[in-house]
């Protein structure tokens, strides 16, 4: 039985405005016989937040892998800002599931990171960094090594490396699944302020409806593998109040329940 | 057990601050429980001897006097001389080679097929059966002994460093190409060190190597340095001072193997230093 909401998810036509990453006919399937991606086709709206949500194992992580110019995919292309992606760029940066850090090096030489490689010298990205651990709320860890923080705080230390390189469009492979509940939230209201300053498009991979719908202007949702959008909708919510009156707010409710029903039909 | 509980451990203390206070008693310092060890182990020896477990097994009290007077007649040292000459060759090279070798088969293909499986026969080889071929080849001077070491400590070695560079965390290497890391930096400032633990593990099992494999050759091909006092005190019924030489080379060994970790951890693994 469709819920009567599916038949708003499923019409992904809106209005395309100003994309900045343009997914065309991606499809990957990894090796013989896993196809994780089937034809996908998405526009993404820049200085948005987009959601990518969907159930484990549906190709969420491959989808951004392949925005990311990390993996090659079978069919398809990905422009940014217009340019075809073969590879990864500056215009793009990411943040990891398991957040990447080297266990070697502090807190300021990973946020420094991506500069380094840059080759920018030393005093000017260390400058930079401080000024990205201070944003992400880390100011006084910068000598620490990521074994003497927590997890939230590891994935502060990964958001601040992305952010340092300046980079247009930010691709998050759910950066709080791997942090516990309150550092959750704590982190999700965080990310809301930074985007009020950081003018940026931020790209979101999570499976949870939740947080998608707190966070995301747009929300795509994927199908079982092999993934396929199965819908797309805006939950349009007025984040201007507090955490706890827009986790109240009606639109906020509704769009949640509304995700829910659509993709009731894959649990059953 | 009666461990005298601070009050505030009992209550909701964070877990680091308990830690700390704990550290701060006899029992929870390794260097108590290592030192109280080595005590037993000496006094285990004293008392094996003294019984004695074989008329040829001295006690420590005399192998330790014997120790001293072979330190101070020379006799000791001019034996190292000649050992260490072998043993430092042949691990200064076995660890280039090794160490180059084994990394060059993890990041080449065609490297990894021609030249994995030579080492893996080796190492599961009794090698010291080829230490008499050794001898054919290269005759009984310092090269012989210095390939006698080279075989025994080569093989895990390159076995080590291939192993490391292979299992480096996929996900550091797809963080370093995301930020624009070329290969070259992603080798280096990411395959090494997330590698680096693994090869000095390797490392060390190739010096523990090595040092069997100096004794061997100097036992097999021809009597010198430490493989001779072995053999000359043992022709002589001086149990103590056959005794002395071996512990002298285990310790050394020993002492080697810590210096080794002390290093990598001083150098490499800076967040180890920390001691968490
Ligand atoms: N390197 C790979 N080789 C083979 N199969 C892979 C590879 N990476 C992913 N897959 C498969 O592709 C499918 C999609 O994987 P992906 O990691 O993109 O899913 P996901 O939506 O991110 O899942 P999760 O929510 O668990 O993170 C899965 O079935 C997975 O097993
Ligand atoms: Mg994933």
């Amino acid at each position: 039985m469709m819920p009567p909401a599916a038949t708003r998810l499923s019409r992904p036509e809106l209005v395309p405005d100003d994309a900045i990453v343009e997914i065309r006919g991606i499809s990957k399937t990894y090796g013989a016989d896993v196809e994780a991606l089937r034809d996908i086709d998405l526009d993404l709206p820049r200085g948005k937040l987009t959601s990518l949500l969907g159930p484990s194992g549906c190709g969420k992580t491959t989808l951004l892998k392949i925005v990311a110019g990390l993996v090659k995919p079978t069919a398809g292309t990905i422009r940014v800002d217009g340019r075809i992606v073969d590879g990864p760029g500056p215009e793009r940066a990411f943040v990891f599931q398991d957040f990447a850090l080297m266990p070697w090096a502090t807190v300021m030489r990973n946020t420094a990171f991506g500069l380094e490689l840059r080759g920018m010298a030393r005093a000017k990205r260390e400058e930079i960094a401080k000024r990205y651990i201070a944003e992400v709320g880390l100011s006084g860890f910068e000598n620490k090594y990521p074994h003497e923080l927590s997890g939230g705080m590891r994935q502060r230390v990964g958001l601040a490396r992305a952010l340092a390189v300046d980079a247009e469009v930010l691709l998050l492979d759910e950066p709080f699944s791997a942090v516990d509940e309150q550092n959750r939230r704590k982190f999700q209201e965080d990310l809301i302020r930074l985007r009020t300053v950081q003018k940026k498009t931020f790209i979101f991979v999570t499976h949870s409806i939740e947080e998608a719908v707190y966070l995301s202007d747009r929300i795509v949702l994927l199908s079982p593998r092999p993934g396929r959008i199965s819908g797309i909708i805006e939950p349009n919510i007025d984040r201007t109040g507090n955490p706890d009156e827009i986790r109240r707010d009606r639109r906020y409710l509704d769009a949640v329940e509304e995700i829910w029903q659509g993709l009731r039909e894959y649990v059953d | 057990m009666h461990v005298d509980i601070p009050r505030e451990a009992t209550g909701l203390v964070p877990l680091a601050g308990q830690r700390r206070k704990a550290a701060a008693r006899p029992f929870d310092r390794p260097l108590f429980w290592r030192l109280l060890s080595i005590a037993v182990f000496v006094l285990i020896w004293e008392i094996a001897g003294r019984v004695p477990v074989s008329y040829a097994f001295p006690t420590f009290s005399a192998t330790a006097v014997a120790f001293f007077e072979m330190m101070v007649s020379g006799e000791l040292p001019k034996a190292y001389l000649s050992t260490l000459q072998p043993l430092v060759l042949g691990l200064v090279l076995s660890t280039v080679l090794g160490i180059g070798l084994g990394i060059l088969c993890g990041l080449w293909r065609p490297g990894e097929f021609m030249a994995i499986p030579i080492f893996v026969v080796l190492q599961a080889a009794p090698v010291a059966a080829f230490i008499p071929l050794v001898t054919f080849v290269y005759g009984i001077g310092l090269a012989a002994k210095t390939l006698a070491v080279m075989l025994l400590a080569l093989p895990v070695i390159v076995l080590n460093s291939y192993k490391a560079v292979r299992n480096v965390n996929a996900s550091l290497l797809d963080m370093s190409r995301s930020f624009l890391g070329n290969r070259r930096p992603s080798i280096v400032k990411i395959m090494l060190p997330d590698a680096s633990p693994v090869i000095l593990a390797g490392l060390r099992l190739g010096v523990a190597a090595g040092f069997v494999g100096v004794v061997l050759a100097e036992l097999l091909i021809t009597p010198t340095g430490i493989g001779d006092l072995i053999t000359y005190h043992r022709s002589r019924a001086d149990y103590a001072e056959m005794y002395a030489t071996i512990a002298s080379i285990i310790a050394l060994s020993t002492v080697t193997l810590i210096a080794l970790q002390w290093a990598e951890v001083r150098f490499l693994r800076p967040e180890k230093r920390s001691g968490a």
